[in-house]
């Protein structure tokens, strides 16, 4: 099958820090890849490379067998990858649906500059109370704004958000941080929904228990280089972790 | 979930909900106990000759308080509006004495003011200032010593007839800047509410790296709601010449504080992102109708701007109270999800 997306010798320095060494990772649709490595092992940067944020100093990247150049962040969102960050990038000031559709508005007519078109908001409602629908995600009180909104329920509008629009691959930056147990768990169920519908998903976590449930790959990354690749289970625990941390040591 | 707790759930959050109401709907309740208080200590207050007074002097803030709303919600302030009031009246009394036009006056005034506003807005965006307060001081300063140059300190009479009906005309007792403070209005509330480029602007306000990873442009969202502050500056510089039939340098002074005020007394965050055209023109009319209930009550007129320093912290020490109830009702929606 072809990989959704692939990496391959993926290299970035920061000035003198080489942040990326040559990394190959390869996630496939249907499939949850987790991303483990302790801080500073170039986790975010190479998923930064991927959502468009860094372009990679060498290496290539390719969808679908394709290869692409991801310029900027809206050039990998027209690829159909999404990443939720850890601080979520949304909008407290707003609403679920003002959050859903930040920046691709539905609104017409379509002569007008973009900025000037009218906002269709009882379509873009709809179309997002059926996507929470189809994610199970429940909002409480769908005219709140998302700043009165707890952390689980923040969560879930961002990581529903990115299921939303990406049409491929949804990257997810410790999507279970801040939350308590119930909380975690509503994140990490629909987490595997989206695997169920199709999608390419990455997890960066250090939550373990969590990787071994959801996580059909585990990648290991330490000092920008990738160290091991495996499918992560109760039994090789101890051997994901000493490889995280260098078993050397 | 039980029923139980379903009922539970309900009792514990609408009493926090009713408040938050109240305090969303403060700044209009406020106003309307100071029509009902201003009524019963001045028979003269609710006459339709003094209601239009009061329309007439509050027209000025109120057409600036809207420009100046729009750059408060990207968390931005517009220190110059005043001054470019001014410049805007002396360059269309200028244009005025060189080609006695109305459309060409009118449009000098407005061009002034959008210049100016393009000046905030790219110095500020472009110059990777630290914030806005810097740039707009700058032309604060720079903008009234332009007016005072270019007219000789001296106010320039004569406006052509059309800024002279726009600012001191009126239908019977309602007073024509009436109108154009509502057509401003109008517009905004369209802009702010059903537009796309207004739904940016909340965004920027909101969170300017989100908006910037949403592939909002940011940029050109902060420059524009300077230039549209110029514009509403221009507005009031018709209002305010054609009133007196007069280009002056000292046109605006202060206004650009009294703007700030009627758009934090109507309840709009400094931390950008939250507040409406209705409530700015609440916090404007606000002002208006302390200034001339006390003129009314013959106060002592010293006592005015105490009074409006006064009203300036309760607003806003009621947005405090009322930050503090939504992560109240947060926490507690959080406890039961």
């Amino acid at each position: 099958m072809t990989p959704a997306l692939a990496v391959r010798g993926a290299t970035k320095r920061f000035g003198a820090v080489l942040a990326l060494d040559g990394v190959d990772l390869a996630v496939f649709p249907g499939e949850v890849l987790a991303l483990l490595g302790d801080n500073g092992a170039g986790k975010s940067t190479l998923i930064k490379c991927i959502s468009g944020v860094h372009r990679l100093d060498s290496g290539s990247i390719e969808m679908g067998g394709v290869a692409v150049t991801m310029g900027s962040p809206a050039a990998a969102r027209a690829l159909g990858i999404e990443t939720v960050y850890q601080d979520l990038a949304l909008f407290d000031n707003l609403d679920p649906v003002a959050n859903f559709y930040a920046g691709r508005e539905i609104a017409g007519p379509r002569w007008l500059p973009r900025g000037l078109r009218l906002l269709r908001r009882r379509d873009m409602s709809r179309a997002t109370g059926e996507l929470l629908t189809r994610l199970q995600v429940g909002i409480a009180d769908p005219h709140a704004t998302v700043g009165l909104m707890s952390g689980g329920q923040r969560q879930a509008i961002a990581v529903a958000r990115a299921a939303a629009f990406a049409s491929k691959v949804v990257i997810l930056d410790e999507p279970t941080a801040a939350l308590g147990l119930r909380e975690s768990r509503r994140v990490l169920d629909l987490i595997l929904r989206l695997r169920e519908e199709g999608h390419a998903v990455i997890v960066i976590s250090h939550a373990m228990d969590h990787v071994i449930e959801i996580a059909d790959r585990a990648a290991v990354l330490r000092r920008g280089r990738k160290v091991g690749e495996m499918r992560p289970t109760p039994d090789n625990r101890q051997a994901i972790v000493s490889l995280i941390v260098g078993g050397d040591s | 979930m039980t029923a139980e707790a379903g009922a539970m759930r309900r009792l514990g959050s609408d009493p926090l909900r009713l408040a938050l109401l109240a305090i969303r709907l403060g700044p209009a309740l406020i106003l309307l106990l100071l029509v009902v208080i201003m009524s019963m200590l001045s028979p003269a207050f609710l006459t339709m000759l003094n209601v239009g007074n009061v329309l007439a002097q509050t027209a000025v803030i109120a057409v600036l308080a809207i420009g100046q709303l729009l750059v408060i919600l990207t968390r931005g302030i517009d220190l110059s509006v005043g001054s470019t009031l001014a410049l805007a009246s002396v360059t269309g009394a200028l244009v005025y004495s060189a080609a006695p036009s109305g459309p060409v006056v009118v449009l000098a005034m407005l061009a002034t003011g959008m210049a100016v506003g393009a000046i905030n807005g790219m110095g500020y965006v472009l110059g990777r200032l630290p914030h806005p307060f810097i740039i707009t001081l700058a032309t604060l300063s720079a903008g009234r010593g332009l007016a005072l140059w270019l007219s000789g300190g001296q106010p320039q009479q004569g406006m052509p007839e059309v800024v002279q009906v726009m600012g001191g005309g009126s239908a019977g007792w309602l007073p024509y800047s009436a109108f154009l403070v509502a057509a401003v209005a109008l517009a905004v509330v369209l802009l702010t509410t059903r537009m796309v480029w207004g739904r940016w602007i909340y965004a920027v306000g909101g969170n300017p790296e989100g908006a910037r990873r949403t592939a909002i442009p940011v940029d050109r969202v902060v420059i524009s709601v300077y230039v549209l502050s110029g514009l509403a500056a221009g507005i009031a510089a018709i209002v305010t010449s054609g009133r007196l039939n007069a280009g002056s340098p000292t046109f605006g002074d202060l206004a650009e504080l009294d703007s700030i005020a009627a758009v934090v007394i109507g309840g709009a965050s400094f931390l950008g992102g939250r507040g409406s055209v209705g409530n700015a023109l609440v916090g404007a009319l606000m002002i208006g109708i302390i200034r001339n209930g006390m003129n009314l009550l013959d106060v002592n007129a010293f006592l005015q701007p105490i009074v409006i320093g006064v009203v300036i912290v309760l607003a806003v020490e009621s947005d405090v109270v009322r930050g503090r109830l939504e992560s109240r009702f947060r926490t507690a929606q959080a406890a039961r999800s």
